[in-house]
């Protein structure tokens, strides 16, 4: 018997490299898990953050840039203090803060790095930068913040902040990753992708500790980041700065237009934050003591706000009447106040009279005549059908629908339809006498300041706008910007039609906003006050200038400013004299301007 | 010392060629498990792990000159009194040695250390074999039984205390040479069935299955025995045992400390507690595992270089071999292994005399047991227990013990000729 035993131990021996070589070749061969549980073990990816875009005004000065800040940061194991005072008095801190911190760093990892002394001014930097080295186990960390050497357009420019969990999700590009700064409000949102620039990779090895071993394969599969795009805004930085100073104190919205281009020159929130609050670490704290304010100093009121239009809407009914051929300059109508109230000027009047007085009754009996053109016999009907093709008419003029401005959340206000009123009053349950209002801009038309800006750009263009726009030039290059921002926009009112309109609006000035009235530059324009039921009126003001060869179109909105006359036409007036002659030659009204407290 | 006892013509020069392949790949590897790209020191930089082990390998070739040029009678005539010498040893190291992570494994003057447990292997072979050597030795025999064991119990008893469990582990490898000697069968089928019940108890959660297999394996047994009343009646009585073995096995376990449930438990899933129990052979098996079938190339690996195999020069060198090197490393050296132990039982079994044979099976014992649940504690086949790969792991004891142990045989099979024939 024991003759097979030989055998069987060497058959024994035999089974045991079998059993081995099949479970390892189970779980070298067969099981890849193990080579990607390696990695993550050892290989550590550090992405090297690039360089975000900067971004100048029109004319190349400085809006945002990065700023360097810098970290002490400490590996405690490494650490070696030497002479202890002087090492207190070169980083000036105290012996308890230095026993502390040593032990907090301690604590989380003798090997790896953690910060020792958190944002070092760079003149302190510059101070202890070459002490240094006597101190092994402390190193500087570099980061950049977004800072902006003017505290100004904080809303036009957005900020940068840590992308959150719903972005990420819907983040289809995988470009992001948790913790990465991302632009999440204005410019910095819209033009993300040009600004944020490429990220680098480089893999470096570890060890179980996470002690650094050197890169991985000598970097043959790093990359190097690529700085962002750096961009011009269309922004005026001196005009921007202007007008915010004018609006200090009030609560409402300044957009500037070039309307041969629909550039913005200026867009103003009010009130305005200070945009270096939302950067670096002060991020969340400014971001929440801003939010909790009442005066909603994050809301982007351009582009945001809606308000019934008012009296400035009068522009667009006479040139919609017009095109249509049921207004003539000639066609005149009686200020019959029992229709809607009025202010008392002369009466009757033509077309022209009715812009320059801004006449109420006027416009409820030509805007009848647009309506009721009697297709059909109904009332009901027929007012239905001519609302309809009303509106068709009026959303060319970029109102009913955002207008497509590089900023997220732009609203678009409201133009309604028949079904509008259907839903409030049923079919065939409205007529004329319902929608009325809808003649002189108020009832239930909504436009954004935005808007309203952009149909001063329409009228100084005599027809045709291009989409407003924030971006000038990438990489000073003006055919980067998006495609949209280059097309033109067809009103569909001839130019001709734009003559007698231009010449009621520069009249107008003398009649409702006398204020605006500059000797050198013809200025054209037209008031509005937006009725506010809750109190004071909102200051409407729309202009364009120099008449015959418009450079600038903007729009003021003052809420609760009263009457639009006042401080809106105030405040366009010395915008448009700042932004074409550089230099205010009115002291008073500028004083008047800035004496005006209208914040609620 | 007569000349005609060096006869390098008699030498196996077989074996002693895969001695040497397998100390030169485990001195590459042990290079790899230490090497750091950032310091790039040499292989033979004594400053680092492999440096030193190349002195131990020069010094293991004068050790092996020694045996070689010794007198063939030596170690039979010594064979007791180095048994007694490592005893004595044994006893000793607890009270002189250097503790180390709770364990006395060492003792010494200074930095040259030596340990006891791993010398007394090679002690307690030579020391069974001139035991048993008798003719009258019959290891079917109780008495004789007994005796062999006896001689087996006391360095086990000694090395326990120290404690070094994985180590006294390995005399139960000694099991492999009484089979060849003659110990009977049905001790074989029985230890097996029990560890096999132990293991199947704790690793299927329904009893009711195993109950099965013990009744099918109680038959079996029965109709290969005597099948006399009594047997029968024996054999039934050790089934019921055993079914009521299992089931307080599962019982034992649950009502432990739930961390001592998950340490048992991590046999059968190591991902139970990866980070803690499971750490070792998580992170050898993710080493091992990543080398794919050809490896990352020598000095590529990452797993075992920075750290995440503990012991990784050591008990756990093979998984830089299996990372690096891949499958086919692994199959290079597991084929060196089996071919390595098959020409010992082949050399074994051309003895002239007992002594030698038996011996020579002690030495199978021992690389089979090491070379066994080295290999499958890395890839969590086996529990971890700290014992060296032979030939293989970083240490001067453990490669001395293992070139002592292989080439007492080498040289007793090299003087075969002279010997007269008197096997049992």
């Amino acid at each position: 018997m024991n003759d097979q035993r030989p055998v069987v131990i060497i058959i024994f021996v035999f089974l045991i490299g079998l059993v081995l070589l099949t479970k390892l070749f189970m779980i070298q061969v067969m099981d890849d898990s193990f080579i990607k549980r390696a990695e993550r073990n050892a290989i550590q990816r550090v992405v090297d953050h690039p360089y975000r875009g900067l971004v100048y005004d029109r004319k190349g000065k400085l809006l945002v840039y990065n700023n360097p800040i810098f970290d002490l940061m400490i590996v405690p194991k490494e650490f070696q203090v030497g002479d202890t005072t002087r090492f207190l008095e070169l980083f000036g801190i105290t012996k308890e803060h230095l026993i502390e911190s040593y032990q907090a760093a301690r604590k989380y990892s003798a090997v790896k790095p953690s910060t020792f002394i958190k944002q070092i001014s760079t003149n302190d930097f510059a101070r202890i930068q070459d002490f240094l080295i006597d101190y092994p186990g402390l190193f500087i960390m570099t980061r950049s913040i977004r800072s902006y050497p003017n505290p100004i357009a904080s809303h036009a420019l957005g900020y940068i902040g840590e992308i959150s969990g719903r972005q990420l999700e819907r983040d289809s590009s995988g470009y992001y990753v948790q913790g990465d700064y991302v632009g999440l409000s204005g410019m910095e949102r819209f033009y993300e992708d040009e600004l944020r620039g490429k990220k680098g990779v480089k893999y470096k090895m570890v060890n179980v500790r996470g002690v650094d071993k050197g890169s991985f394969k000598e970097g043959e599969y790093d990359t190097a980041s690529v700085a962002g795009h750096n961009v011009n805004s269309s922004l005026d930085m001196e005009l921007q700065k202007y007008g915010e100073k004018l609006m200090m104190g009030k609560t409402g919205s300044v957009v500037a237009i070039e309307p041969k281009t629909g550039e913005i020159l200026s867009m103003i929130s009010a009130p305005f934050y200070d945009p270096n609050s939302l950067t670096g670490s002060e991020f969340g704290k400014s971001y929440t003591a801003l939010n909790a304010l009442e005066t909603k100093p994050l809301f982007n009121r351009p582009i945001m706000a809606t308000y019934p239009p008012g009296s400035i809407f009068k522009i667009v009914q006479s040139l919609i009447g017009l095109q249509e051929g049921i207004l003539t300059p000639e066609t005149t109508f009686a200020c019959n106040k029992s229709l809607v109230a009025c202010h008392n000027h002369p009466s009757p009047v033509n077309l022209f009279g009715a812009i320059r007085n801004s006449c109420n009754p006027y416009y409820h009996q030509a805007f009848r005549q647009i309506i009721n053109q009697e297709v059909s016999s109904n009332t009901f009907k027929d007012t239905e059908i001519g609302l309809n093709a009303w509106r068709e008419k009026v959303l060319k003029f970029g109102l009913g629908s955002p207008l497509g401005v590089d900023m997220p959340n732009e609203k678009k206000g409201l133009v309604p339809n028949s079904a509008y009123y259907d839903h409030y009053y049923g079919n065939g349950r409205w007529k004329y006498s319902t929608i009325y209002s809808l003649s002189i801009g108020q009832g239930e038309l909504l436009v954004t300041p935005l808007q309203m800006a952009n149909l001063a750009a329409i009228f100084a263009n005599k027809g045709y706008y291009y989409t407003p726009h924030l971006i000038r030039s990438i990489d000073g290059d003006k055919n980067q910007i998006p495609q949209e921002y280059l097309t033109k926009h067809e009103v569909g009112v001839d130019a001709h039609h734009f003559n007698m309109v231009q010449d009621a609006m520069a009249e107008a000035l003398y009649g409702t906003a006398t204020r605006a009235i500059m000797k050198d530059i013809q200025i054209a324009g037209k008031t509005g006050t937006a009725q506010n039921p809750h109190g004071e009126d909102h200051s409407v003001f729309i202009a364009f200038a120099p008449k015959d060869n418009p450079q600038i179109a903007i729009a003021v909105y003052v809420e609760n400013a009263g009457w639009g006359g006042r401080a809106a036409a105030s405040t366009a007036s010395l915008m448009i004299e700042k932004y074409l002659k550089d230099s205010i030659s009115r002291p008073a009204l500028e004083e008047y301007v800035l004496a005006g407290n209208f914040i609620y | 010392m007569r000349e005609k006892d060096i006869n390098i013509n008699r030498v196996d020069w077989i074996t002693v060629m895969i001695y040497f392949a397998l100390v030169m790949i485990g001195w590459f590897n042990i290079y790899a498990a230490v090497y750091d790209g950032q310091v790039d020191k040499s292989i033979f930089d004594t400053s680092i792990n492999s440096g030193i082990q190349l002195v131990w390998i020069g010094t293991a070739i004068a050790i092996i000159i020694v045996i070689m040029a010794a007198d063939y009678r030596l170690f039979e005539n010594l064979a007791i009194p180095i048994y007694l010498i490592m005893l004595v040893l044994l006893i000793l190291t607890p009270f002189v040695g250097k503790e180390v992570n709770g364990q006395i494994l060492s003792i010494g003057v200074g930095s040259f250390r030596i340990q006891p447990g791993e010398f007394a292997k090679f002690a307690t072979a030579l020391a069974l074999a001139k035991f048993m050597e008798r003719p009258t030795f019959d290891l079917s025999k109780t008495q004789y039984q007994l005796q062999a064991f006896g001689v087996l119990l006391l360095p086990i008893v000694f090395i326990i205390l120290q404690p070094d469990t994985g180590t006294a582990m390995v005399y139960f490898s000694f099991l492999i040479m009484f089979y060849r000697e003659g110990l009977p069968q049905k001790y074989y089928v029985l230890g097996l069935s029990f560890i096999a019940l132990v293991l199947l108890a704790l690793g299927i959660e329904n009893n009711l299955y195993l109950a099965g297999v013990i009744v099918v394996i109680v038959i079996i047994l029965i109709l290969l025995g005597k099948k006399t009343p009594q047997q029968i009646i024996a054999f039934s009585l050790i089934g019921i045992g055993l079914i009521a073995f299992t089931y307080s096995i599962d019982y034992v376990v649950s009502k432990l400390p739930q961390h001592q449930q998950n340490r048992v438990m991590v046999l059968f899933n190591p991902d139970l507690d990866p980070l803690g129990v499971g750490w070792n052979v998580t992170q050898s098996k993710i080493a091992i595992g990543s080398g794919g079938l050809t490896g990352k190339g020598y000095l590529q690996g990452t797993q075992t270089k920075f750290d995440f195999v503990p012991e990784q020069h050591t008990d756990f060198i093979f998984c830089t071999l299996g990372e690096e090197f891949g499958w086919l490393g692994s199959l290079v050296v597991i084929s060196l292994f089996v071919a390595l132990l098959t020409r010992l039982v082949f050399m074994a079994e051309r003895q002239k005399n007992r002594f030698n044979r038996i011996y020579g099976y002690g030495v199978i014992s021992i690389l089979t047991f090491h070379f066994m649940i080295n290999i499958a504690m890395t890839i969590g086949l086996f529990p971890v227990v700290g014992i060296p790969l032979p030939f293989f792991s970083y240490g001067g004891s453990s490669l001395w013990s293992f070139t002592i142990l292989l080439f007492i045989f080498i040289k007793m099979d090299s003087s075969r000729a002279l010997q007269l024939g008197r096997m049992g």
